[in-house]
This record gives C-alpha cells, sequence and structure tokens, in this order.
C-alpha cells in the first residue's frame, strides 16, 4: 500500500517537474526570440538604409537642378542617421565597428551641410561633387558587403544571440559568419583613408578644444585647496577632498569636494591659475523668494566678483525655483559667443549654485576684429524675405567647421516662431539660421 | 435674455458698490508682485503678464505662464505702443502702464488653467473660453459695459484674490534641443546608474550620455545612447525603469545646460566589478564616487 503511495506521488512530482521545467522553457525561448528579432530587424533595417542611401546618392549625382538637390540632401542626411540608429541596436559592442559609424557620420554632415546651403548662391563646387561620387562608390561597397552578409544570414538561419555568445566566450574558434561578415565591412571602410576629407569636411567630432585662456602660475595641492575654498565659501573645519586629474584630461585639475550641512560642492579647477572650469553645489531648494531678475543680478555681481568683465546677460531661464543664465563676452560691442559662462542661482536666497566656464576658458582670447565688409542693410537682404526683423547685432560665431567668423545676428519672427539668423559680415553668407524655442507644454498639468 | 440683463446689472450695482467702499489706492498696488518680470521666468505673475498683453492684443500665445520669445515681442510692441523703453523686462513702469490699460480677471484666468480650459482674455470677451457656448449678443453686451467695470475691476479682484488659489503654469522651459521626455529618460538612466552616487556623480553619468550623443562612435539620439545594448547595466537589468527621484532630475538639467564634471569622457566604469579588461586601457580623466571617467 505504502508503496503504491510512493510511487503515485513520485509519478506526480515527476509530471509536475517535467511540465513546469517545459514551461520555463518556453518561456526562456519566447523572451530570446524577442531578443532576436529586435537584432533581425535592426540588421535589416540597416542594409536596406544603406543600400537606399547608396541609390539616393547616386540620384543626386544625377540631378542638375538646384531645386531637387537640397531636399534630396536632406533625405540622405535622413537615412545617414537612421542607419547609425540601427547600427548602434546591433550588439557590436565589442566588435571594433567605429570605422564605419564615422563613415556614417560624415556622409551626414556632408550632406546635411549642402541640405541647408543656398545652393543657387553657392552651388556645389567640383570638389565637393568628387566627394559625393566617392561617398557613392564607397557607400555601394559597403553595401555590398552587407548585403552578403545578409543572405548568408538569410540563408543559413544565422542568429545573433549566437553572434553575442561567439563574442562574450571570447575564445578563438570565431568562425562566425556574421562577425567575419561584419569584419570585412569594416575593413573596406578603413581602406578609405582621411585623405578623401578636404580639410574643411573633417572635424565631424569636434573634438575638445585646448583651453588657450589658462593663465597664471602653477598651483601647489594646498593652494588649489584654498583657493576651492574661497570659491565655495566654506570655512577650514570642513573636510574638503581633493584630486587631481589623469591622463585623459585635457590639461590639468584639481577636483576639490566637501559635504555639509546637506550641501554637495564640487569644483574643477586648472592647476594652473587656479581658474574654476566647473563649479557645483547641490542642496534642497526653499521657496521662490526672489525674481529671476533678481537671480540675473546675484549672477552678474558673482561674475563681477571674479573678473570676468565685459559679459552680458545672453539668456535666462527658470526651472523650478532655480534660475540659469547664460553670459557671452561682449568686445567692442560685438558678441564674442564662443565664449561663454553659465551660472546657476537658488531662486530661494540668491546663493550661487554652479558655474560653467569650460568654453570660456577654451576660447576666451582678445580678438582683432575686422572691419565688416557687409552693412547690416546689406545682410538684411540675404534672409528670407518672410522673416520679419527684429532687432540686429554685429557678433562672431563659430561656424558648421568650427571656424570663428564675423557675422550680423539678426532675430527674426515667422509665424508666431522667434529665428536667430547669422549672415556672414564679409561673404554675406547665411552662416546658420536657428530657431528659438525653449518652452514646452506639460504633457501631464497635474504635475 | 431678459434674465441675463438683470443679472448683469446686478453685477455691475455690486462691483460699484464694491469700488465705492474699496480705498483707490489699491488700484496699482494689486496687480502684480513687486518682482521684475523677465524672459525665462516663470509663475503666476507671468500668467497675468501674459493675459493683460492678451487683453490689449498684443499677446496671441497660449497663457502658460511660462515668459518665452512670444511674451517677449508682445511686450516690446506693448512698450513701444505706450512710449516706453523697449527692453521687453516688465519693470515697475510697464506693469502700472498694463495695470492701467488693461483689465486682469485672476479668478477666471486661475480657473480656466486649472481646469486645462482653451481660452483667451481678449479684451471685451474675457469669458469666451473657446468651447462655443458664448452667444454673440451676450460677448456684446459685455463689451458695452466694459467701459463702466473698468475702473471697478482691480478693486473686485483685489477682495477676490484669496479666493482661488494661484495655479502652476501649463508650460515648462526646455534647454534648448530637449523634451521633457528626455530628461525623463536620462533622469532614468542617471538614477538606475548612479542612485547611491554623490550629486556630481550622477551629473557625470548624465554629461557621459550627452558626450556619447555627440560623438560620432555612438548613436545620434539620447534614447539611442541610453538603450544601446550592452551600454549600461541599468538598462540590461531594468533598473532604469525605477523611479527617478529629483536629486537625478537636476543632475540631468545641469549637465544638459552645460555642467561636465567629465571633462568631455565617453566612459565610466566601476573598478571593482568591471569585468571588461579593454575599458582599462581608455585614457582615465577621472574618479567621481565610485566611478572612473574615461575618454
Amino acid at each position: 500500500m505504502i508503496r503504491w503511495i510512493a510511487i503515485t506521488v513520485l509519478a506526480v512530482s515527476v509530471t509536475a517537474t517535467a511540465v513546469w521545467g517545459y514551461q520555463e522553457h518556453r518561456e526562456k525561448n519566447a523572451i530570446l526570440i524577442q531578443a532576436e528579432n529586435n537584432y533581425q530587424r535592426s540588421f535589416h533595417d540597416l542594409s536596406y538604409h544603406m543600400d537606399l542611401l547608396q541609390d539616393k546618392i547616386g540620384t543626386t549625382l544625377a540631378m542638375d537642378s538646384r531645386e531637387q538637390i537640397s531636399p534630396q540632401m536632406a533625405e540622405v542626411w535622413r537615412l545617414t542617421s537612421e542607419a547609425q540608429a540601427d547600427v548602434s541596436q546591433l550588439p557590436l559592442a565589442l566588435l571594433p565597428f567605429n570605422k564605419t559609424e564615422e563613415f556614417l557620420s560624415k556622409i551626414g554632415d556632408f550632406t546635411y551641410r549642402t541640405a541647408v546651403r543656398d545652393l543657387d548662391k553657392e552651388p556645389l563646387t567640383d570638389e565637393e561633387v568628387k566627394y559625393l561620387s566617392s561617398l557613392y562608390d564607397q557607400s555601394g561597397q559597403i553595401t555590398k558587403e552587407l548585403r552578403k552578409v545578409q543572405n548568408l544570414v538569410l540563408k543559413d538561419n544565422l542568429r545573433w544571440m549566437d553572434v553575442q555568445v561567439a563574442l562574450a566566450s571570447n575564445d578563438k574558434q570565431a568562425d562566425n559568419t556574421i562577425v567575419d561578415g561584419f569584419k570585412t565591412v569594416e575593413k573596406t571602410v578603413s581602406g578609405f583613408d582621411e585623405g578623401n576629407f578636404g580639410p574643411s569636411l573633417t572635424g565631424t567630432s569636434r573634438e575638445n578644444k585646448p583651453y588657450r585662456f589658462v593663465k597664471g602660475e602653477k598651483l601647489s595641492k594646498e593652494q588649489g585647496e584654498d583657493r576651492a575654498r574661497k570659491l565655495f565659501n566654506i570655512k577650514d573645519n570642513i573636510n574638503l577632498n581633493i584630486t587631481e586629474t589623469g591622463k585623459g584630461s585635457d590639461l590639468p585639475i584639481y577636483s576639490a569636494s566637501y559635504r555639509s550641512d546637506g550641501k554637495n560642492g564640487y569644483v574643477d579647477l586648472t592647476q594652473k591659475g587656479g581658474n574654476p572650469i566647473n563649479l557645483m553645489i547641490d542642496r534642497e531648494i526653499g521657496e521662490q523668494k526672489l525674481s529671476l531678475n533678481e537671480g540675473l543680478e546675484k549672477a552678474e555681481a558673482y561674475l563681477k566678483k571674479y573678473d570676468f568683465d565685459d559679459m552680458e546677460a545672453f539668456q535666462s531661464n527658470q526651472y523650478d525655483n532655480l534660475g540659469v543664465f547664460s553670459f557671452i563676452y561682449k568686445q567692442d560691442g560685438v558678441l564674442i559667443y564662443p565664449d561663454s559662462i553659465q551660472i546657476k542661482v537658488a531662486l530661494d536666497n540668491g546663493e550661487i549654485l554652479g558655474l560653467s566656464a569650460k568654453d570660456y576658458y577654451q576660447n576666451h582670447t582678445e580678438r582683432e576684429i575686422k572691419k565688416p565688409k557687409i552693412t547690416a542693410e546689406e545682410a538684411r537682404d540675404k534672409v528670407n524675405q518672410n522673416v520679419d526683423i527684429q532687432t540686429n547685432q554685429l557678433a562672431i560665431i563659430e561656424n558648421d567647421v568650427g571656424e570663428e567668423v564675423l557675422t550680423h545676428s539678426f532675430l527674426g519672427t515667422l509665424n508666431n516662431e522667434t529665428y536667430r539668423i547669422f549672415i556672414n559680415a564679409q561673404t554675406g553668407v547665411e552662416e546658420s539660421v536657428e530657431k528659438l524655442s525653449t518652452k514646452e507644454e506639460k504633457f501631464d498639468p497635474s504635475l | 435674455m431678459y434674465g441675463k440683463k438683470v443679472s448683469f446689472f446686478l453685477v455691475i450695482t455690486l462691483t460699484v458698490i464694491l469700488g465705492v467702499t474699496a480705498t483707490n489706492n489699491q488700484n496699482s498696488v494689486e496687480a502684480f508682485s513687486p518682482q521684475v518680470i523677465q524672459q525665462g521666468a516663470t509663475g503666476t505673475d507671468v500668467i497675468e503678464l501674459q493675459s493683460r498683453l492678451q487683453y490689449l492684443g498684443f499677446y496671441n500665445g497660449k497663457i502658460d505662464g511660462v515668459f518665452g520669445w512670444g511674451t517677449y515681442w508682445a511686450l516690446r510692441n506693448f512698450q513701444y505702443e505706450f512710449g516706453l523703453e523697449i527692453d521687453g523686462i516688465a519693470g515697475p513702469e510697464a506693469k502700472q502702464k498694463l495695470a492701467d490699460a488693461s483689465e486682469y480677471d485672476r479668478n477666471y484666468v486661475m480657473e480656466q488653467i486649472r481646469k486645462g480650459n482653451d481660452f483667451n482674455t481678449y479684451g471685451g470677451a474675457p469669458k469666451n473660453n473657446g468651447k462655443g457656448n458664448t452667444n454673440q449678443g451676450n460677448k456684446a453686451q459685455n463689451q458695452g459695459n466694459q467701459a463702466k467695470k473698468k475702473g471697478n475691476q482691480s478693486q473686485n479682484q483685489g477682495n477676490q484674490a484669496g479666493n482661488e488659489t494661484a495655479a502652476e503654469p501649463t508650460a515648462v522651459n526646455v534647454p534648448k534641443g530637449f523634451s521633457q521626455n528626455e530628461i525623463q529618460l536620462m533622469a532614468n538612466a542617471v538614477y538606475g546608474e548612479a542612485r547611491g552616487e554623490p550629486y556630481v556623480g550622477q551629473v557625470a553619468v548624465a554629461s557621459v550620455i550627452l558626450n556619447r550623443v555627440e560623438s560620432p562612435t555612438f548613436p545620434n539620439t539620447v534614447s539611442g545612447v541610453i538603450f544601446e545594448p550592452r551600454a549600461f547595466t541599468a538598462v540590461a537589468d531594468g533598473q532604469i525603469w525605477l523611479t527617478p527621484n529629483k536629486t537625478s532630475r537636476r543632475a540631468v538639467l545641469d549637465a544638459i545646460n552645460g555642467w561636465d564634471p567629465t571633462l568631455g569622457s565617453i566612459y565610466y566604469f566601476n573598478p571593482n566589478t568591471a569585468t571588461s579588461g579593454w575599458i582599462w586601457s581608455r585614457p582615465q580623466v577621472k574618479k567621481i564616487g565610485q566611478h572612473i571617467f574615461a575618454k
């Protein structure tokens, strides 16, 4: 009797375990498939986008009318960003796939710049057409390789999950078709060296620039600590933690931090001269007692105190009970956009909670400003006639290729939107058009 | 129609009585708080400013309590028309002129905002909430009686100001190129990745996300960077879906507004838990909290 009961119980539990195990297995597979599907989608999208991209560049080369080229360029630009998005969805983190991404980024930058340019006044130069056809060739080869891999994937029913396993397990038996295929693609791209790109077309990744306005003697750690204490305005008994940056930093910096009274303070000082690059204080902020305007006055006073002269308030924004202000250097009545400083003010008591002067220290210098060849009235004619111009001002900006240029900057309105338009004051070229919109409707008004 | 007329006269009589009992010097005091209102500001004063500018026909945008470009140009046009200094800042003089020239029914505006109604405050038709339930006759009457009501309006407000609590602005300032969604997503990522870190460490993680968006070897969107497979552990293990706190949000806003304690880093790792040997080969910038930041 007991034996029969035992047998029954065992049989039932074995069956139950089997059923449970099978369900687990199915669930796991379902999830694996889902992940796999995502990868597959991105991969096929990528191939498709690359193909389409090449096709579009090709038709552009055949076009003559300028009206058509601009939208076409915009379309290519859109496709490059689609393709870039696809690449990022693939588990290629361990593969050296940077070159392909950079290639896409370069096509994107070139086509964007061409698309926004007035091709009637400044048509494509011979060099640019040549460059474009080289892009066409390169993308053609990449597409071919990708299509090959795609074909193999479909034919042999290859799975990205296996790729991931192969990459993660890291052993040499990487006889994986997808991995090999992508390595080939990458090699294809590496074949085209940077020489293809003229000097004005490089610099897509605006590398961190050197700091050209860092002056003064090198500070010892103790001097740095003193300086930080003064900036934080804290007493000697509060413990200040100070560290130095490593070799990845563009210039040697002391970072000082403290924590007391519910406040967290942090500052980056250049070891040379002790200039504050970043200053941040975090604390809970009470009820608003100061207006944004009063906050601005506090920020201005702070800049004066630390000898940032001739800075003009350029933009102010209130985020809850914080005021964030941007200042721009002004030289001889010309606004110098690259030399900017941000300041954060708590609107409960007016305390300065932040200073960001990285751009200022990287760019600031006394410039020799040439006389504009084009008057404001002449520049005004270059602006789209539908824009209702309100104000104008001379300004130095950094253009698309990272050069500083003197411009007439116009603030204008069109259909209830405000635009800032920069016209080169020497050549009359429209350097940049910017739509100014810094507010957004709350999605959930109850918040 | 007859009933409406009667009630209308009642209202007018009432306001006149109130007007008589109230003292005159309230006139300017009750409009606006003493603050100087400038571009970028948010709050009830901005709601009043927009309402009054709209009453006079200068402002065509939505009354949302955020002093943006639309409000700025409206105020400048007002200053031009009324012979004031044209600076786009609502100082004492501009506010006084505005209060004298326009009407502002605070309770009505606040109520509309709280209810989320579509409304406007164009002169003569402050009750037209765009829902189609106003009839023309009523509107015309309203306009006809406007002049009589005018003198007493501000006293009226003064008496009622305490009744309706102020409504919150219906819009927010967002840094250029960012939507609230991106800020939220970033706050999620920062909270999931670095909630145990000091404040600066959280700003730093947000900065890395932004530096990656800028970098050509990473995706070009915030979501692309965050959801890039194998990029962030918090995304992989689902911690990104924890609800972030206010500190992470502030950290994200700081990073977007230009604070970058990582000085341009695009990688970070926890030296105690890092499994990839490769990450150690990146040039390190600095250590903040538990994380080492690298380029």
